[in-house]
C-alpha cells in the first residue's frame, strides 16, 4: 500500500492504530455478515438496527451486555497472562468449570456460613479450582513432558464430565428429577447484584483481574521475569530466572481467573451448578485475548464487542427467526478478518 | 583490458541507501570482474551487508545504478538477480535439513521440468563437485552433513543455476579451522574458471589469503580500493578504523600475577549427554583469582556443555563444583550469578538478552535481588550503576528506553557486557566472546577480560581461536570429546602439540 504522508502521524500512535484496526475489522465483518443475512432472506439493516436497540440503546440491554462481558473478561485474562510467557492456554473452558465446581463444593461444605465468610470462601475456592486444574498442564510443560496447548485442550473434555458426575449424582437436586442440576446455593453464597439487574459483583472481580494483569505484567519485577521468558526463554534461563516455576505459576494464575469466571456464572447468575454452565465462554475468551494481542485495553474492548455479538444472537433468534448459531458465522468472520489483516497470531508488540 | 577473463561482470555506480538516520551506503562504486576475487572488508555496520543485499536484489537502492555486462539492470528481487546470474551464499544456509542434497539443489533450480530427471541433476552435481573440489554425495540428507559440506551444497546450488557472479557473506565464520584449506581451494578453482567473486568479511586473514582486489568500507563509504599485492595488514586496519587505527592488541606485561585462591573448582565433574550434546567426563578445572584460563578444542568437543555446567544450566552427574570455596554443585543459576558469576556469551541477543524488551529492562535481567524495591525495581539506582559500568568501559550509553533489538549487534554485546560486569564479578565465564565481532570490538572485549583479571577476577575463556587463546590465557586446557586432553602453563605450549590434542590424535577419536 502506498504510504500516505498526511496520515503518517496516525500510524505512529499505537492507540490510534489499534482503534483504527478495531473499527476496520468490525466494519468488514459486519459487511460480510450482512451478505449472510441477505442470503437468509433478511434485511441486514433492520436486523442491525434491532440489535442496536436491544443492546446498546436500552438500559436493560446494556446491563445484559455487562453480564455477558464478565466471564469473557476473566476468560480472556486467563489466556492473555500465560501468553506473555509464550504459553498457549486453550483450557479456559475446562478451568471455568473447575472453578464453578470448587466454589460449589465450598458452599455445600459450609452451607450455614454467613455471607461475610462464605463469599470469600467461594471466591477463593473458585480461583483455586481453576488454578489447580491449569497447574497440571503447567507442571507437565515445565517438566518438558507435554506441550501445554495439547494438555489444556484435552482437559476441557474432562472437567464438564466431573461436574456432570456430581450434578447427576451426589449433588443432584431432588425437586426436579427431569433436569440434572445441583441444589440451590445458600443465599449467603450468591454474589450481590446491582441496580436490580443481573449485573453482579463478578464484574468488579473481572475488572480487578484485568488491572492486576496489567499491573503485575507491566509494572512489577515479576512481570519482568515473565516477559523475559516470553521474549527469550533461553536467555531468561541463563540469566537465572526460574523458568519452570514461572510456567506453572502463570498457567495456574491464568486458570484461577478462568475459575473465577465459572464461580461468577454459578454464584452470580445460575444459583446452582449445571452441566450447561457455560456456552463456551472459555473458548471465546481465547479469541478475545488473541484478537486483543494481550493488551489490557484491547481485552476490555473486545470483551464488550463479543458481548454485543452474542447478545445479537438472541435478538436475531427472537426478532428475525434465525437460529442462534448464525452469530458463529459472525464470530468466525471477525476471526478470519483479523487473522488476514495481521498475518499471524500474537505478533510481538 | 582485452582479456575476457577480467571483463567487468558487475559495475555498481553511485549506489546509495539510507535507513532512517543511518546512511548505510553512500555513493558506492564497485566493479566485479570475472576470474577475480574481490574482498569487501569493513567492521560490523560498515555497510557491507546492505551493499550485498542491493546486489542480490533484496534491497532497492535509493540512488545509483547497476550494470551487468555493461547493460543497466534493475534488480527488484533475488529472483531477478538469479536470472542475471548473480548468486549469494548467506551466513545462515538456506537448506531444508530433511531433504537430500539432490532435492535441495533441485528446489533451487528454476528451470527444471515438473518431473525432473534426477539422474541428470545428480550427474551434474558430481561433475561440478569434481571440477571445483565440492565433491558430495547427492543422496545424503542435508541434516547429516557437517557445516562445511552444507556450504558446499550452497555453492553447488549457485553453480548449477548458472550463476557467474558469486557473493559470499562471511563464508569462513561457520567453518572449523581444518575446513578452511578446502574452502580456499574451492575459491581458487572458481576463480580459475572465470567466476566473479565478491567476498565479504571482516577477517584480514581471509582477505590476505584469497583476495585479488580489496575494497574497504567504513560508515557506509568506500575508503579505499587496492590490489591485494599492494596491501598490508597494517594499512588495511588503518583504513577500516580511520586515523585512530585499531587498538593493537597490547601483549600483556610479562610475569603473570600468580593465581590467587581458586574461584572455580571442578573436581572429577561429569555430566550426561542428551540429544546431540557431548557428555563431560571427569573434568578437573580450576580457575584462580586473577587468572585467565583458556579452553581450546575443535567445535563440539564439550565447550558449550562445560560452560553450561559452570553456569548451572546442566546438572552434575558426578563430581563436585566449588565456587569461592563453597560447594556450588547444586546451586541454581540465580544463586551462582548472585554470588558473582558473569556470563559473556557468543551471541548476546540470542543468549543473554530479550529482543522485545527495552535496553533498561534488559539491563535489569539477571541482577538478582540487588535492585529489588517493593514489588518493582529501583530503576534510578539500576540506571546509575549501569551507566557507570558503560562509562568504565568507555562504551557509549545507549538510549535506555529503546527496544534492545534496535541496537546494532555490537551495541547489544556492549550492553550485555556492561550489565554482566557491573557488580565486580568474581568469575567471568566468557563463551566465544569475540566470535562474529570485528577486529576492534574483539580487541576491546579481550582488553576488558584482561582488566577483569587484573582486578582479581577469574576468567574462564572458551574459544576456538587459538591465536586469541595464545594472547590471553595464563593457562590453557584442551578439550577433546568431553574430557581434558591436555593442560599447559602460559608459554609452555606449542601450536602443533595443542592442535594434535584438539583433534584427538593422541587418543582414539570416537566422538
Amino acid at each position: 500500500m502506498p504510504e500516505m504522508p498526511a496520515l503518517a502521524f496516525l500510524r505512529d500512535s499505537a492507540a490510534v492504530r489499534s482503534a483504527g484496526r478495531f473499527l476496520a475489522v468490525s466494519a468488514v465483518a459486519l459487511a460480510v455478515f450482512a451478505a449472510v443475512l441477505l442470503a437468509a432472506g433478511k434485511d441486514p439493516l433492520s436486523a442491525y438496527a434491532q440489535t442496536f436497540r436491544h443492546t446498546l440503546a436500552s438500559a436493560y440491554g446494556f446491563s445484559e451486555l455487562l453480564v455477558r462481558m464478565t466471564p469473557l473478561l476473566l476468560a480472556a485474562v486467563a489466556v492473555a497472562l500465560p501468553s506473555r510467557l509464550g504459553l498457549i492456554n486453550v483450557g479456559g473452558e475446562g478451568q471455568l468449570y473447575m472453578g464453578a465446581f470448587a466454589a460449589s463444593a465450598g458452599t455445600f461444605l459450609f452451607p450455614d456460613a454467613p455471607a461475610w465468610l462464605l463469599l470469600p470462601i467461594v471466591v477463593l475456592m473458585g480461583f483455586a479450582g481453576g488454578a489447580l486444574w491449569a497447574a497440571i498442564p503447567g507442571a507437565l510443560r515445565a517438566a518438558k513432558l507435554v506441550n501445554e496447548t495439547v494438555s489444556t485442550l484435552l482437559l476441557n473434555y474432562i472437567s464438564p464430565l466431573i461436574v456432570g458426575y456430581f450434578v447427576f449424582g451426589p449433588w443432584r437436586a431432588a425437586e426436579n428429577s427431569a433436569y440434572p442440576q445441583s441444589h440451590v446455593y445458600p443465599e449467603a453464597a450468591m454474589l450481590p447484584a446491582f441496580f436490580g439487574t443481573r449485573v453482579h459483583a463478578g464484574l468488579l472481580i473481572a475488572l480487578a483481574a484485568l488491572v492486576v494483569y496489567w499491573f503485575v505484567l507491566d509494572q512489577t519485577r515479576w512481570g519482568l521475569d515473565m516477559r523475559a521468558i516470553g521474549g527469550n526463554p533461553e536467555a531468561a534461563q541463563r540469566l537465572g530466572i526460574a523458568v519452570p516455576a514461572w510456567i506453572v505459576a502463570a498457567l495456574a494464575i491464568g486458570g484461577g481467573f478462568a475459575g473465577l469466571a465459572g464461580m461468577g456464572e454459578a454464584m452470580g447468575i445460575a444459583g446452582r451448578l449445571r452441566q450447561s454452565l457455560s456456552p463456551g465462554y472459555g473458548f471465546t475468551g481465547f479469541l478475545i485475548a488473541w484478537l486483543a494481542g494481550g493488551r489490557p485495553l484491547g481485552i476490555l474492548f473486545m470483551s464488550f464487542l463479543f458481548a454485543i455479538i452474542t447478545s445479537a444472537g438472541d435478538t436475531l433468534q427472537i426478532s428475525q427467526g434465525l437460529p442462534y448459531a448464525v452469530v458463529n458465522i459472525l464470530l468466525a468472520t471477525i476471526l478470519f478478518v483479523v487473522l488476514a489483516s495481521r498475518g499471524g497470531p500474537w505478533r510481538p508488540r | 583490458m582485452a582479456d575476457g577473463r577480467s571483463r567487468v561482470a558487475v559495475e555498481m555506480r553511485g549506489v546509495s541507501k539510507r535507513y532512517g538516520q543511518v546512511q548505510a551506503n553512500d555513493a558506492i562504486d564497485l566493479r566485479l570482474r570475472g576470474g577475480e576475487v574481490h574482498a569487501l572488508l569493513g567492521e560490523n555496520g560498515a555497510g557491507k551487508s546492505t551493499l550485498s543485499k542491493i546486489l542480490y536484489g533484496f534491497v532497492r537502492p535509493d540512488a545509483g545504478e547497476i550494470l551487468l555486462d555493461g547493460h543497466p539492470a534493475t534488480l527488484r528481487s533475488p529472483r531477478d538477480a538469479r536470472a542475471h546470474g548473480i548468486g549469494m551464499v548467506f551466513q545462515t544456509f538456506m537448506l531444508v535439513p530433511a531433504l537430500s542434497v539432490l532435492e535441495n539443489i533441485e528446489l533451487f533450480l528454476a528451470d527444471l521440468p515438473a518431473v525432473p530427471s534426477h539422474e541428470a541433476v545428480a550427474r551434474r552435481i558430481v561433475e561440478h563437485g569434481k571440477r571445483f573440489g565440492l565433491s558430495i554425495d547427492p543422496s545424503v540428507p542435508v541434516r547429516q552433513l557437517p557445516v562445511g559440506d552444507q556450504q558446499k551444497v550452497e555453492i553447488l546450488k549457485l553453480l548449477l543455476a548458472n550463476a557467474r557472479v558469486l557473493i559470499f557473506d562471511e563464508p569462513t565464520r561457520v567453518l572449523a579451522p581444518h575446513e578452511l584449506d578446502a574452502f580456499f581451494r574451492v575459491i581458487g578453482a572458481l576463480k580459475a574458471e572465470g567466476y566473479a567473486i565478491l567476498f565479504i568479511t571482516h577477517k584480514l586473514r581471509d582477505v590476505m589469503r584469497c583476495a585479488d582486489r580489496i575494497t574497504v568500507m567504513r560508515r557506509g563509504r568506500i575508503v579505499g580500493s587496492l590490489m591485494a599485492r599492494d596491501a598490508s595488514p597494517e594499512g588495511l586496519v588503518a583504513m577500516m578504523f580511520g586515523e585512530h587505527g585499531a587498538q593493537q592488541s597490547t601483549a600483556r606485561a610479562a610475569g603473570a600475577p600468580g593465581a590467587g585462591a581458586p574461584v572455580l573448582e571442578l573436581r572429577r565433574a561429569s555430566s550426561r549427554a542428551t540429544g546431540s550434546e557431548v557428555a563431560l567426563r571427569d573434568l578437573d578445572v580450576a580457575v584462580g583469582a586473577g587468572e585467565i584460563v583458556g579452553v581450546a578444542g575443535v567445535s563440539g568437543s564439550g565447550q558449550k556443555e562445560l560452560g553450561d555446567l559452570v553456569l548451572g544450566m546442566r546438572p552434575l552427574a558426578a563430581g563436585t563444583k566449588r565456587f569461592c570455596g563453597q560447594d556450588a554443585s547444586g546451586w541454581s543459576i540465580a544463586r551462582i550469578r548472585e554470588e558473582g558469576l558473569a556470563f559473556i556469551p557468543e551471541e548476546a541477543l540470542a543468549m543473554a538478552a530479550v529482543p522485545g524488551m527495552s535496553v533498561r529492562e534488559n539491563l535489569s535481567l539477571g541482577t538478582g535481588s540487588r535492585y529489588h524495591l517493593g514489588v518493582s525495581l529501583d530503576w534510578p539506582r539500576l540506571g546509575a550503576t549501569m551507566e557507570g559500568s558503560f562509562k568504565a568501559f568507555e562504551f557509549p550509553v545507549p538510549p535506555l528506553e529503546a527496544p534492545i533489538a534496535t541496537l546494532s549487534g555490537g551495541n547489544v554485546q556492549r550492553a550485555v557486557i556492561a550489565r554482566e560486569m557491573a557488580h565486580d564479578p568474581k568469575l567471568v565465564l566468557a563463551f566465544y566472546p569475540t566470535r562474529g565481532l570485528d577486529v576492534r570490538s574483539a580487541a576491546s572485549v579481550r582488553e576488558l577480560l584482561r582488566r577483569a583479571r587484573d582486578r582479581g577476577a577469574g576468567v574462564l575463556l572458551i574459544s576456538e581461536d587459538l591465536e586469541e587463546l595464545e594472547e590471553m590465557a595464563d593457562r590453557l586446557l584442551v578439550l577433546f570429546a568431553g574430557a581434558v586432553a591436555g593442560e599447559f602453563r602460559r608459554g609452555a605450549w606449542r601450536a602443533e602439540e595443542v592442535g594434535l590434542l584438539m583433534t584427538g590424535a593422541t587418543e582414539p577419536a570416537h566422538a
